[in-house]
């Protein structure tokens, strides 16, 4: 397989972003990794993922959709929109990656969502395998391979190489645009780090979740659970485990009065938040009850009902670690699991 | 401890003294509690948890708990007694309706500065002398106690609980707190390096809320960043300095309400130094009204809702601003 | 460039305002160039937005069949409808659309005896459909239309009922009122006791629409007489933002009410949670 040193990291990514706008995840701070555009001298974070996932590539908190020009009577509708730069998203784990066919699922069905799909195609995912994950971690639990992530290119560390192997034709243009970097390795020791990766993987704490009681086909019994009102009474009805998600896709779209136009944008909206479904004559979720239960049900009882049986849960741990209250899809799941 | 609050719980539900129990549940790893409230005795003995990092704050959900059907026990920290005072204060609590413990507080611990060291796949946590140690899926680690402490806890004001029913263990003391020291540091930088200190940090902001919906002083009906009749509802920033603004208008509305109970930093998922702008006003207030703690009771006025003739004048903030 | 989006939406002109009841009025839309903004089925929706104001989903209570143009009958409620409800005519309005399915009209209702059953503004979408259904009058059976508001004032397309539907053939139109009134010598009393009163023959299919309340002890009703829920017809309204399914707030269960509905039969509904 093609490699590179891991001392050599510097100039492959001075190499690809002399073609593209390039995003490695880096430490803003301790225990905060987040996408940077990467600049000369900034170091790859060694944290096993970003606290905001990396769907705002494609889907990013707040978005332009369209202007709008009044004048008198008249309204003018003024197409904001351009071709994204191509870009590389360099680092993404195996859940992120995965989440962005669910997003897929969402955006690019008809009628599809230009924005999201011109930044889809101009933007190749780099993903790397994992070699330490957390007990937080449960991906495997929606069949997702932590050694084998799906994206456009996939690389492996051994700790001291970098390996590579292209999934897509956007992903081979994108190893073959920094061939001269890499050169052929022996695997015998990425084969160890791998098989070693796969034990903890089975050992992980949550590895044995079960997604059986739940699916598109067992809608009533789900939401009909008497669980719903102990796993949310604490619930504050806050925005995190929305927006730090790699698969929460829901949107608001509002208006801006610049004082010289109005801009249109699109930002995340979260189902937990009381005025989500609000409308001039009532709310038909009133209680965070009906809220918290939205959001679990659409995970797993919705989103597969629709899609074939998929989760709209990547398992990546982020809701785990971030919740205020350590109230979490999993919690949810043990508690609904008809044994 | 946490088998003595069980068992006193078991007996104050058993008499009938009251009907129900806040406290905090069990996670699925040794860091993620959750606040949960108990009926029986049963979901005690199976559920209840107090231990290194039960750091949550229950006190605000006594606004709520406190307006149902019967009694209900509440353990406060001493920190969250200060808080449950201030919404005694403000009549967001029904005070005959909660029967209060309190239990001792701090200093609890943050998983995330845990796994900020690097250490992950984490099994168990134990505390032996002051050393945590710690059971991984890759082996078992061990780092100081006091580098793993809450933010809140770090700069504890009080060891004091200023209201309850009864108390498990001794009650402390009022703290000399260093509580200040970051706020002098920011006082004592250039306005322009304190507003590029807060941009930064401000500009992490992904606007959850999770800040404003933990926080004891926030329990108004409708914030107005939530409605849609104040022209300034928004889930996300329109402009780049909105969430900045977002929060310097919170800490207003909580300046002189505000405990400092230090829960806003804490649930923060960007690590923002909240809690500092709710500091600098509590500093403000010392300084030109008089020490003054929210929370320390239940009757006395405070000062930025009160008027004495020894107050400072207005223009104060003008000769202030003067570098 | 790239290709549309249905996002970004399409001017309309608003040609014609006609005030209906003292809180509901109807609105005339057509494309800057004349004609229609785009076609619709009866029971499909559009995204009608003043930029800087609001954006709301509307059903579009025209019929197809008109080819000229579009008309919407909204009540006043928020502060989009009240900035509507201001506007003079002439003022231009963003339309985005259609949304959602729309009354099987083409097939399952074909041939059938229909029965409209409407409160108050809810009659909105069902006109779409009995304009429809009056100029293909050939393809259906017997048309009943039982329509009951508030008041006398409240009735939305009193004059078109009365001069227009009150004399189409094979049509029979039974209006009602909730209290008396000075002036008026039709029925009095709540929509779904005028339909017990009826006793509308159990062949013919529903298409009921109205308050959720109406709709509750209309159905009710119709089970108590015979009907089934697999005759009767809904559309509902939840929020909506983007019209097709994506922005996550209108669903019931698995089905979001702008693309999978807004037009359900009873029968449908049942299969999912009771939270609309």
């Amino acid at each position: 397989m093609l490699k590179i040193s891991v001392n050599k990291l510097d100039e492959l990514f001075a190499a690809i972003a002399e073609k593209q706008t390039l995003y490695i995840p880096v430490d803003r701070e301790v225990g905060i990794a987040e996408y940077k555009k990467w600049e000369k001298g900034m170091e790859m974070s060694k944290a096993l993922n970003t606290v905001r996932s990396a769907k705002d590539f494609f889907f990013p908190q707040t978005e332009n959709l369209v202007d709008f020009r009044k004048e008198g009577k008249n309204i003018e509708v003024i197409d904001i929109r351009e071709e994204s730069e191509d870009f590389v998203i360099f680092g993404v784990r195996a859940c992120d990656a995965r989440s962005f066919t669910i997003l897929d699922k969402v955006f690019l069905v008809e009628p599809v969502d230009s924005y999201y799909k011109n930044r889809r195609d101009h933007g190749t995912v780099v993903t790397m395998a994992c070699t330490r994950p957390a007990e937080t971690c449960f991906c495997g639990v929606f069949g997702i391979d932590a050694t084998e992530p799906e994206g456009d290119a996939v690389c492996y560390n051994d700790g001291e190489n970098i390996f590579f192997k292209a999934h897509s034709e956007k992903g081979q243009k994108f190893i073959d645009s920094i061939s001269s970097l890499l050169e052929e390795g022996d695997t015998s020791k990425l084969d160890e780090v791998q098989a070693k990766t796969r034990e903890i993987l089975k050992k992980l704490p949550l590895a044995n979740l079960s997604t059986d009681s739940f699916g598109g086909d067992k809608l009533m019994e789900n939401f009909n659970s008497d669980k719903w009102g102990e796993l949310s009474q604490s619930c504050i009805g806050c925005g995190t485990c929305t927006f730090v998600c790699p698969t929460c896709q829901c949107y608001d779209i509002r208006d801006f009065d610049t004082g010289h136009g109005i801009k249109r944008f699109r930002c995340w909206d979260s189902c937990m938040y009381s005025e989500f479904t609000r409308m001039a004559h009532g709310n038909n979720r009133n209680s965070q009850l009906e809220r918290f239960r939205q959001r679990f049900m659409h995970k797993l009882v919705y989103f597969p009902s629709n899609n074939n049986g998929e989760f709209g849960c990547v398992g990546c741990g982020r809701c785990l670690s971030k919740c205020p209250i350590s109230m979490n899809i999993v919690k949810v799941m043990k508690a609904l699991e008809v044994k | 401890m946490q088998e003595t609050m069980i068992k006193r719980a078991k007996e104050l539900l058993a008499d009938g003294t009251v009907s129900r129990v806040i406290g905090w549940k069990k996670g699925e790893f040794a860091y993620d509690t959750t606040p949960a409230v108990f009926e029986t005795a049963e979901e005690l003995d199976r559920d209840f948890a107090f231990d290194d990092f039960t750091a949550a704050n229950v006190s605000k959900y006594l606004v709520k708990e406190s307006r149902k059907e019967g009694k209900i026990l509440a353990f406060l920290k001493p920190c969250d007694t200060y808080s449950f005072n201030q919404l005694i204060k403000e009549h967001r609590v029904i005070r005959e309706n909660v029967y209060i413990i309190g239990i001792p507080g701090g200093p609890k611990l943050d998983a995330e500065k845990i796994k900020a060291k690097g250490i992950t796949g984490i099994l168990g946590i134990k505390n032996e002398n002051y050393t945590l140690k710690i059971e991984t899926l890759y082996g078992t680690e061990t780092m100081p106690f006091y580098e793993a402490i809450c933010g809140k806890c770090e700069s504890c004001k009080s060891k004091k609980h200023v209201i309850y029913d009864e108390l498990i263990g001794e009650d402390g003391d009022i703290l000399d707190s260093n509580r200040f020291d970051t706020v002098e540091k920011l006082e004592n930088m250039t306005a322009q390096e304190r507003f590029d200190f807060w941009r930064e940090q401000l500009s992490k902001c992904i606007r959850c809320n999770a800040c404003r919906n933990v926080c004891p002083a926030c329990t108004c009906e409708k914030c107005v960043f939530d409605n849609p009749k104040s022209g300034i509802e928004n889930k996300a920033a329109s402009d780049s300095f909105e969430e900045n603004l977002f929060h310097i208008i919170r800490a207003f509305h909580v300046a002189g309400r505000c405990t400092d109970c230090g829960e806003c930093s804490r649930v923060c998922p960007q690590n923002i130094p909240l809690h500092l702008l709710n500091r600098k006003f509590i500093k403000d207030i010392n300084e030109l009204y008089g020490e003054y703690q929210a929370g320390a009771d239940t009757v006395s006025r405070s000062p930025i809702t009160d008027y004495t003739p020894d107050d400072c004048e207005p223009s104060v903030v003008h000769e202030r601003g003067v570098e | 460039m790239m290709n549309n989006d249905t996002l970004i939406p399409k001017i309309g002109v608003v040609t014609d305002i006609r005030i209906d009841t003292p809180d509901v009025k109807t609105f005339r839309v057509v494309s800057p160039d004349g004609g229609k903004v785009f076609e619709h089925m009866p029971g499909q929706c559009a995204m009608i937005s003043v930029p800087g104001v609001g954006e709301g989903m509307f059903s579009i209570t025209s019929s197809p069949t008109n080819s000229e143009f579009m008309e919407f009958s909204i009540k006043k409620c928020g502060c989009l409808t009240n900035w509507l409800h201001s506007m003079e005519v002439g003022q231009q309005v963003t339309v985005r659309g259609p949304y959602g399915n729309h009354f099987p009209v083409e097939t399952e209702l074909k041939g059938k005896n229909l029965l409209f059953i409407a409160g108050g503004i809810g009659l909105a979408p069902l006109r779409s459909v009995i304009n429809y259904v009056r100029d293909k009058r050939e393809n259906y059976g017997d048309i009943q239309i039982v329509y009951g508001s508030r008041s006398m004032d409240d009735l939305v397309d009193y004059k078109e009922i009365i001069e227009e539907w009150t004399k189409c053939e094979r049509t029979e139109v039974n209006l009602t009122i909730d209290r008396e009134q000075e002036g008026w010598d039709g029925h009095v009393g709540f929509v779904p006791n005028y339909v017990k009163e009826l006793q509308p023959s159990t062949d013919k299919t529903v298409l009921v629409c109205g308050p959720p309340i109406m709709i509750k002890f209309t159905l009710a009703g119709l089970k108590e007489i015979g009907f089934t829920e697999t005759q009767v017809y809904t559309t509902m309204e939840l929020r909506m933002k983007c019209g097709v399914g994506k922005c996550g707030r209108c669903n019931i269960g698995d089905k979001y009410v702008c693309k999978d509905g807004p037009v359900f039969r009873f029968d449908q509904l049942d299969e999912l949670p009771d939270e609309y």
